[in-house]
């Protein structure tokens, strides 16, 4: 079972949600937490992982073998991206516009291309003390492609710490997604099972959501709402969500405990035990419509 | 020789665009007889690269000299690579081709040595 938890904007509480979800999930079940926000993670500023597993990734970018080469052209011609560039007897790679696709090494005739590994970014991995299996893609300051760090990150599932007493547990992978509505957003939704998106009850959490619901819509994935600082604006997302089918699953209040857990690195259900009870119901309500 | 220059339209007379990638045209003037033929641009719907792709064009229309307002670092790297010299003029006034021509063969521009601008992402 994968779910994500994503918000159109930053700043609405999603990674709130997201950690306080996976440590109620943690209680009982085998959780993975991935969190996809490769431009700024900060998931583990509240899951405190020990994150011992480094491991490099990126593209496979083309380096041109002049001996080889005959200025032929066909490879700048068959670059969509521009990265690659003949002129007179000399060819160029532009690593950073570089997409990996591989079509100038396939298409060579003098098969004067290999290729190299261009690290874009990192995945560290741990375990958290709740025994979450963590892991989170960074990508390196100045690259304008947190793709491929995204789509690494989804394939490395790390195994979550063997537990020996209690219920057979379920397989819970946690995604906390980007903030926003792009690529990569759509990208941390593909293959999920549930989105769970995380809104205020305002004109812009509204246009926010708006956007982020169109794409779970396309991608026929189920989904719930969130919102959070509920009480301030109006109720115009309760209406938006009456009108498209969207369950509200949790609605969180104006809470001075949550800015204190933010500032002091915990999770809301740390700072606030009283919110166990309502993230253990949100689990089971998600679990449940993402079956139905 | 040949010189090419970034500019807005399809005649001599048309502004000069500063921008090297994404000029709608290039100017390629044959500085001993006058002759000019004008190429539009590949790189304007190029969503990346646009310097890059632009850079090449000029390469195989065989300028040995560029006149445009500002060069990205991937475009400038190609024009040099295929040994045209990148030529600025400036940009905030307008101008057509001609002058810009007219400032280019009486020696009045400047070699960009180096990139003018750090690029833009995607570009
Ligand atoms: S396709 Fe191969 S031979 Fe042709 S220019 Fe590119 S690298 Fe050289
Ligand atoms: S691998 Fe693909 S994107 Fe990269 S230079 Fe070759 S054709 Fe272009």
């Amino acid at each position: 079972m994968r779910i994500v938890v994503a918000s159109g904007k930053g700043g609405t509480g999603k990674t709130t949600v997201a950690t306080s979800l996976a440590q109620v999930a943690a209680e009982r079940d085998a959780v993975h937490f991935l969190d996809c926000d490769v431009e700024t993670p900060d998931a583990a500023l509240f899951l405190h992982p020990s994150l011992d597993v480094h491991r490099e990734v990126g593209i496979r970018v083309p380096r041109v073998d002049p001996q080889a080469c005959n200025a032929c052209g066909t490879c700048a011609e068959i670059c969509r991206f521009n990265a690659i560039a003949v002129v007179g007897e000399t060819t160029l790679v532009f690593d950073d516009l570089c997409h990996g696709c591989g079509s100038c090494t396939w298409m060579c005739p003098e098969q004067a291309i290999t290729e190299h590994l261009f690290v874009t970014g990192t995945i560290d991995s741990g375990t958290t003390p709740d025994g979450i299996a963590f892991a989170r893609g960074l990508m390196n300051v100045g690259q304008a492609m947190g793709m491929p760090i995204l789509r690494e990150l989804k394939k490395r599932t790390p195994s979550p710490m063997p537990r020996s007493s209690g219920a057979p547990r379920r397989a819970l992978e946690i995604r906390d997604a980007p903030p926003g509505a792009s690529c990569p957003v759509v990208e941390t939704m593909r293959g999920a099972d549930f989105v769970l998106f995380v809104t205020e009850p305002t004109p812009f959490g509204l246009h926010d959501l708006k956007q982020v619901v169109a794409i779970a819509h396309d991608l026929g994935i189920p989904a719930g709402v969130v919102i959070n600082r509920d009480g301030i604006g109006d109720d115009a997302v309760g209406a938006y969500c009456a009108e498209h089918d969207l369950p509200i699953l949790l609605r969180i209040p104006m809470d001075r405990r949550i800015a204190e857990a933010i500032a002091g690195g915990r999770t809301l259900v740390e700072a606030a035990v009283d919110y166990r009870p309502k993230f253990r119901d949100l689990l089971e309500q998600i679990l449940a419509e993402a079956t139905v | 020789m040949n010189v090419a220059i970034s500019i807005a339209g399809q005649t001599l007379d048309a502004p000069f665009d500063a921008r090297f990638g994404r000029a709608e045209s290039f100017c390629v003037v044959e500085t001993d007889t006058g002759n000019w033929t004008i190429h539009a641009n590949p790189a304007l719907s190029a969503s990346g690269g646009a310097g890059v792709l632009a850079a090449q064009l000029i390469a195989r229309l065989g300028a040995q000299a560029v006149v445009s307002g500002a060069y990205g670092p991937k475009a400038h790297r190609t024009l040099s690579a295929a040994h045209i010299d990148c030529f600025l003029a400036p940009g905030n006034e307008a101008r057509s081709a001609a002058e810009i021509l007219d400032a280019f063969t009486s020696g009045r521009l400047a070699l960009a040595d180096s990139a003018t601008h750090g690029g833009h992402h995607g570009d």
